[in-house]
């Protein structure tokens, strides 16, 4: 993924064909999601993601279809391999397995993954191990306690080798977040407990990159990435549908053209 | 208990660095010993056993082996999806440590009474479930599989106990078997020292009992169950636990899985919800988990031949 390793430039254009391509092929939905975070996962695995000593996690497992279309981009699957997502006996499933390459944690329940991010990163730091951890999760998640016991955790024990990206796309399964709970201020409340909180427009490569480098000595990283969920595709985006929905014929076409 | 494997543990850390122990804030006065010895392998997590147990799977994906200790209860189930979905599911070597199975928190009432947590255990596939007898059992147990590649249950009694008879034998998957007789008493963890003394009384009587110890509940001891149950008249159960889902219910699936016609009698805690609370002797006794309950039940069987 990085160092000579990368197999081909990864583009958010590509990844985003990808995604509705095989959510299509699949008659599978989620595309919601995996479009907020085609950016992200984007900047992260052009560089910024060591895979020799740096860990990533989707909290979010239900968004695993922007991973795989990443991983097939970067070599790591085969595209033969992402044509078996969603079928029989794959290892591809709507949530990432962890013995599929390039998988370190299987999710799919949500808010699991700053608490496994939080222990890798303090493995990482008792072992004297070199490395980062980043954990993709959605502001949805933030529902979960367990998030807020990692938080706290972090936060107290200085984990600045952990960095959380919030997929801040505003909405979850049911209605926008600020109709189901809100989270405004969660900002300021993860920097009192600890945290550098830092923002940025999550469907910028070029800033998400630049974000990504920031480091602040004894604080976990907090990166609120301001997304829209379906982005790039004007009749899904922000459109709570489409968190479930599978295309037909016709979006299928309209939402290719508008890729491009 | 918790003294037997705090002290064994440390030793085990002198010489493993994998080895740390988290603790979701429990364990005054029990603790401190491995906190003191290993200040940079111990972390107080908190109260908060769900990020624990995620915590740990994490650390054990970088190559730690990490001991998670608190209450039978919050051990065993305040974080039951997430060990189910992180140690479980990647088969990794987390090991919770509960203490207090069964009543041993009496008066502390029902929400500090482990009575599902073997069951729970059970049902997750891979995962080793170890519920030693006593000090020596802790100890051999530890120092033995300690650093197997699956995740653990290891289910503590509070009280220090040692029985000679066991001298502080453990198999992994084995039955350690006491004496022998017509009628087989099979005992988890602290039950042992109830089923022993039933066993000593009944020879006064001239009522000949093995006790065998069900110390390694997972992976379970099938072949030692079926050649000591293929000889005998009746079996007992007895287990600070409800009788569904832990070691009854393992032993009940052996010998209907093996075709034994063996009679089997599951002691087991039965108390409807919303009882009153009390002291572990006093719950033990009205649930007939002590001598006098455990006598009672083998006369019935050795009188009323099947």
């Amino acid at each position: 993924m990085t160092g000579g390793t990368t197999a081909r430039t990864l583009s958010s254009v590509r990844v985003r064909r990808l995604i509705i391509e095989q959510s299509k092929r699949a008659h599978v939905g989620h595309i919601g999601s995996a479009l907020s975070v085609a950016d992200i996962l984007v900047a992260l695995f052009s560089g910024t993601v060591d895979p020799e000593v740096d860990v990533f996690i989707l909290s979010k497992g239900h968004a695993a279809l922007a991973q795989y279309c990443v991983l097939a981009e970067l070599g790591l699957i085969t595209h033969e391999m992402l044509d078996t997502y969603c079928g029989d006996d794959t290892q591809l499933g709507v949530h990432p397995d962890h013995t599929l390459a390039g998988i370190t944690f299987s999710t799919g329940s949500l808010g699991h993954g700053p608490s496994l991010g939080a222990g890798v990163a303090l493995a990482k730091r008792i072992a004297g191990r070199p490395g980062r951890v980043f954990v993709l999760m959605s502001d949805a998640e933030l529902n979960e306690g367990s998030v807020w016991e990692a938080v706290m955790f972090a936060g107290h024990h200085r984990l600045d080798n952990l960095t959380v990206i919030l997929d801040n796309n505003g909405q979850q399964a049911l209605a926008p977040t600020a109709e189901v709970i809100n989270l405004a201020g969660v900002d300021q409340l993860v920097q009192t407990l600890g945290w550098e909180s830092r923002r940025v427009d999550g469907h910028n490569v070029d800033a998400l990159t630049i974000a990504f480098e920031a480091r602040a000595p004894g604080r976990p990283l907090f990166m609120i990435a301001d997304t829209v969920a379906g982005k790039g595709v004007s009749f899904m985006e922000r459109q709570v549908k489409w968190h479930y929905l599978p295309v037909d014929d016709a979006q299928f076409a309209l939402a290719l053209s508008e890729i491009g | 208990m918790r003294k037997q494997f705090v002290s064994t543990l440390i030793d085990i850390a002198n010489h493993d660095d994998r080895v740390v122990l988290l603790t979701a804030d429990l364990g005054f006065m029990v603790l401190e010993p491995f906190a003191e010895h290993h200040p940079d392998r111990f972390f107080n997590v908190g109260v908060a056993e769900a990020n624990m147990m995620s915590l740990a799977a994490g650390m054990a994906h970088e190559g730690l082996i990490p001991f998670c200790y608190s209450i039978a209860t919050f051990a065993s189930m305040r974080g039951y999806e997430q060990f189910r979905n992180g140690a479980v599911l990647h088969q990794l070597p987390v090991r919770i440590v509960g203490i207090g199975g069964g009543f041993a928190y009496g008066t502390a009432g029902p929400t500090h009474h482990a009575l599902e947590d073997i069951a729970l255990m059970r049902v997750q596939p891979g995962v080793g479930i170890v519920a030693p007898a006593d000090d020596g059992q802790v100890d051999r147990a530890l120092r033995d599989h300690y650093a197997r590649p699956q995740p653990m249950y290891l289910r503590l009694a509070k009280e220090t106990a040692s029985h000679p008879e066991l001298a502080g034998r453990f198999h992994w998957g084995r039955l350690e078997v006491i004496g022998d007789g017509d009628i087989a008493i099979v005992a988890i963890g602290s039950m042992t020292g109830v089923a022993l003394e039933v066993r000593r009384r009944l020879q006064a009587e001239g009522i000949q009992t093995a006790v065998a110890v069900a110390a390694s509940i997972a992976p379970a001891p099938t072949d030692d169950l079926v050649a000591l149950l293929a000889s005998k008249s009746a079996c007992i159960t007895i287990e600070d636990h409800r009788p569904i889902g832990g070691l009854g219910s393992l032993v009940a699936e052996t010998i209907a899985g093996h075709g034994l016609g063996v009679r089997l009698i599951r002691s087991g805690v039965t108390d409807p919800v919303g009882e009153t609370t009390g002291s572990e002797a006093f719950l033990r006794r009205r649930n007939g988990l002590d001598v006098d309950g455990l006598m009672a039940a083998v006369r019935r069987v050795a009188l009323v031949p099947a």
